[in-house]
Formats: C-alpha cells, structure tokens, sequence
C-alpha cells in the first residue's frame, strides 16, 4: 500500500511536468494547429540559459525568473520570424519548420555549452517528507513542482476566461477571420500565444532539470511524454493537457515501480496507442460537429 | 459614404468582380442583388478588407480602404455580417456579443450596448450564458447581427442574412435593419438573393451579374421593372 501511494505521488509529480509539455503544445495547436516539434529545443534552451544564470553565481529564483523571461521572447520572436511564413501554408511546411528549428537549437546549445550534461539545483530538498515514520516519495521541492504549475494553470484558466485579452485569444484560436472581423489583432494574438506556450515550456524545463540534467538532448523525452499526455487528452483541450498529464505520469510510475524501469517509454506508447484506438480524439475533444 | 470604383478581385484564376462601380449614401440602405456567383459576396468581403483587390479602389468618407487590413477598417466604424452570421460557436452569447465591441476599450460603453443587444433582441438575453452552438440559425443571425451593432459601426454590411431562415423571421430581421437606418442613423449594405425582401426595405437596389454592374436604380423603379426583375431577381 505504501508502495502504491509512492509510486502515485512520484507520478503526480512527474505528471505535472508532463502536463506543463503538454500545455505548451496544446496553446499552441488549438491556435495554430502546428505541433511544435520545436517544443523540446526551445524548453532545453531556456534551462540553457537559467542553468548558466547559476553557473555565473546567480540565485535559483533569478535562474527561474531567466527562463520564463527568455521563454516568452523566445516564444515570440520564433513565431514572429520563422513560423509566420508558414502559418497559411500546407501543414508539413510547419512540421519541417519545426523540427529544423529544434534541430538548429540542439546544435546551438551544443556549441554554445558543450554537450556534457550539466546537474541542476533543486530549489527545495529532494529528501522525501515523513509520516508516521514512512518515508514517502514526495519531497518539498516535488510540492514545489505541482504548485508551480498548478499556480501556472489557474493563472493561464484565469487570463483565457476572465479577461478580455483572453476572449481576444480565445477567438483568433478558434475563428481567426471572424475575429479579425471584430477588430481582434489576430496576429499578435498568435505571438502572444506563442510567448505564453513557451512560457510554459520553460517552466517544465527547470522544474525537471534537476532529475534528467542539462544537456542539449537531455530533454528529448519530453516532447515525447508532453505530447502523449497531449494526445491522451484530445489535442484541443487545456484542460485535457493537465489531466493527461497526469494519467500519464501515474501510468509510467507504476509501469516503473511494479515492472521494469527500462519499460517507461514502451508504457507511454502503450497508453498513447489504448487511448487512441477507446477514444481516437483523446479523452477530452469536443463533440467531432462542433464547427457548423 | 462608401465609393467603389472600378474594382477588380477574384481567387486564384476566377474572376469574381469585373470594374464595379457603386456608392452607398450615407444613412440609406443599399441593396446588392444578383444570382448565385454574381459576386456579391466577394463585394462585400473587399470592401470589408477580407479580400485584396486586383484593382479599383473603396474609399469611406473619402479615406482609402484599399490596402487597409481588417482591422483597420473595424476601427473606422465598418463592420461586416459573414454569410450565415459566422457566430463563433465555441464561445458563450455573451462573449460572442462583447467581442464585437472590444476594440473601442471602453468598458462601460460595451456593457451598455451588450445590454441594449439584450432588449433588442430578447432570445438572446435568454440564452446570455450558453454557447452560441445551441443556438437556432435564426438566433445565430441574430447574434452576428447583435455583435456587428455592439462595436457602434456607421456603415453595417450584411451578406445574406435570410439564407436558410423562415419568411417570418426573414421579414423581422429586414425590418430591423430598416430600423437601423431610420431610427439610428446608420448605413447598410445588404447583399441579398432574395431580392424581394430585400427591396421591401431598400432604398436603393444594384444588381450583379458576373461580376458587372447591370442595374443601379432606387428600389422601387427596379421592383417595377419587369424585364429587369424577370432577367436578373427571378420573381
């Protein structure tokens, strides 16, 4: 019993990571439809950039407050320059884009900080909470990691429903020439979009730099597990993002702690495939005729 | 208030409008009839900004419009009812409705004129908090109509709004646009195939046919003319 509850809380922090990916490639696709498969580059980068922060002697807060500033402009500038050529183009135009700016950051990163993988400071403990005697596989730097992005997402919930900027976003995502129709700035709309997703991104990127290092392949996986949790949760929806993220980090746990380790990646592509072939349009997409 | 001259545009290798010449006075309404694939829609969407011309020139109050992005022109007090409403069905009544208006940043002005949607078109208030999908095709014409009016436009262009609708809810919504124009003194551009509701509230009347201006005449002298009617309205 004991067991379980430690696999499912070292899975809900993990899942909170996941869910943070999936986030970021959900933004990005409800308002784009392009797969960012320059998602892992980009969050790789900014732990780049936070992690050499407190190489030079900085604080872990200002480190993070590097990342999610750099995400931001990284986010916009890349959709500004180089995905808004090919915004009204075919669909495998963005895809090729993508991936070649993920292969181009790769390369950058590895020239500019070599591509020995560099170890990355917790803010808090990693030493696992006790109670009643049972050390439990929940430290407070893991609490810290589901309240970050918690906080992240109920701010994010909060922007789309409750202001204005957010019904702007909402509507350049789901009807771009009716928006523009009312006056919405669909193209900024979609930099701001962009900004955001990789805001998140960069978020992902620090919280789980500590436990997979920083290197410039060393978050590969998470565009893998990012974009599983995505699908699981029907592409489309934030709030599928979240909850895939977390099945799916509870998932791998248990495959983990009751299987093999060495089987986690086989877990996520035999969740992604169960999930797709019970419910093809992930397990939150609207009703398939919404769009009349 | 709005001169068309000369316009040319079209998509890819169709060309939709011809050189069409047309003003639209200020405070009158204006219909634009013809067949199915005379170009009124596609007027409508140059004019709006949607749509760049090959050549020709719209001008509003003497500004150009011609190369001005959508955006733009929404601000200058233009706005533009899609075919079919083009209601954003993924979002509530009211987010529909407060969306037309936000770019004036004026928010007690816009939750003044969303309440004055509300008393005008009371199925709406009913329905405030749902999302626009559940709405019947004459509600969702209703709430364009409603979220083009909430951004307080001089000049309202509307492309077909009777398409798929009940006569009796056809003759209401013409009659609201009639008001429109009397009672707030705003300008309409109604693009119509049916021709005979639309000049029930018509001043005047142009009639397309591919692409070409073939009749520009007040509504009343076109709903006499025979030949006319029978060549190019089909009633």
């Amino acid at each position: 019993m004991v067991r379980f509850v430690n696999l499912t809380l070292a899975g809900i922090t993990s899942g909170a990571v996941f869910a943070a990916v999936a986030l970021a490639l959900v933004l990005i696709w409800r308002a784009t439809r392009i797969v960012n498969f320059a998602q892992g580059g980009m969050l790789m980068f900014t732990t780049f950039l936070a992690w050499s922060v407190i190489d030079h002697g900085g604080s872990y807060w200002l480190a993070l407050g590097t990342a999610l500033a750099s995400g931001l402009v990284l986010g916009a500038v890349l959709e500004r320059v180089v995905v808004r050529p090919v915004e009204s183009k075919p669909p495998l135009n963005a895809v090729i884009v993508t991936l070649g700016l993920y292969v181009l950051l790769q390369a950058a990163a590895g020239m500019i900080w070599g591509d020995t993988p560099h170890s990355y400071p917790p803010a808090f403990t990693i030493r696992g909470l006790s109670v009643a005697g049972e050390r439990l596989l929940l430290s407070p730097f893991d609490l810290f990691v589901i309240g970050a992005v918690a906080a992240v997402m109920v701010a994010l919930t909060l922007l789309f429903v409750r202001t204005d900027l957010g019904l702007r976003l909402r509507a350049a995502a789901f009807a771009p020439e009716i928006a523009r129709l009312q006056g919405v700035r669909v193209g900024r709309m979609l930099t701001l979009g962009w900004a955001l997703a990789a805001l998140v991104g960069s978020l992902a990127g620090v919280l789980v730099a500590p436990s997979v290092f920083v290197g410039p392949a060393q978050f590969d996986a998470m565009l893998v597990f990012g974009f599983t949790a995505a699908v699981i949760g029907g592409l489309d929806s934030p709030a599928g993002a979240v909850v895939g993220g977390l099945l799916l980090g509870c998932a791998l746990s248990y495959v983990s702690g009751y299987v093999s380790s060495d089987l986690v990646t086989f877990g996520a592509l035999a969740a992604l495939i169960t999930v797709l072939m019970v419910r093809p349009n992930g397990l939150f997409a609207a009703s398939a005729g919404r769009r009349v | 208030m709005l001169e068309v001259r000369g316009l040319v545009a079209g998509y890819g290798a169709v060309r939709a409008l011809g050189g069409v010449d047309m003003s639209v006075a200020e405070g009158s309404v204006t219909a634009v009839l013809g067949a199915n694939g005379a170009g009124k829609t596609t007027l409508l969407r140059t004019v709006s900004g949607l749509l760049r011309p090959r050549s020709g020139s719209v001008e509003l109050d003497g500004r150009d419009l011609t190369r001005a992005p959508v955006e733009e022109i929404v601000r200058l007090g233009v706005a533009h009812v899609p075919q079919s409403g083009g209601v954003i069905t993924e979002l509530t009544v009211r987010d529909n409705l407060r969306l037309g208006g936000l770019w004036r940043r004026d928010r007690a002005g816009l939750a003044r004129r969303v309440a004055e949607m509300y008393e005008l078109f009371p199925p709406l208030a009913e329905r405030r908090d749902r999302l626009a999908a559940t709405l019947s095709g004459g509600e969702r014409q209703m709430l364009a109509l409603a979220r083009a009016l909430t951004g307080g436009p001089r000049l309202l262009l509307v492309d077909e709004p009777s398409l798929g609708l009940a006569p009796k809810v056809v003759a209401s919504l013409m009659a609201v646009l009639r008001r429109l124009c009397d009672e707030d003194g705003r300008t309409v551009l109604l693009v119509e195939q049916n021709a005979r509701s639309a000049l029930s509230v018509a001043d005047r009347a142009v009639v397309l046919d591919l692409g070409s201006v073939v009749a520009s005449e007040p509504a009343a002298t076109l709903a006499a003319d025979d030949r006319l009617r029978h060549a190019y309205l089909g009633f």
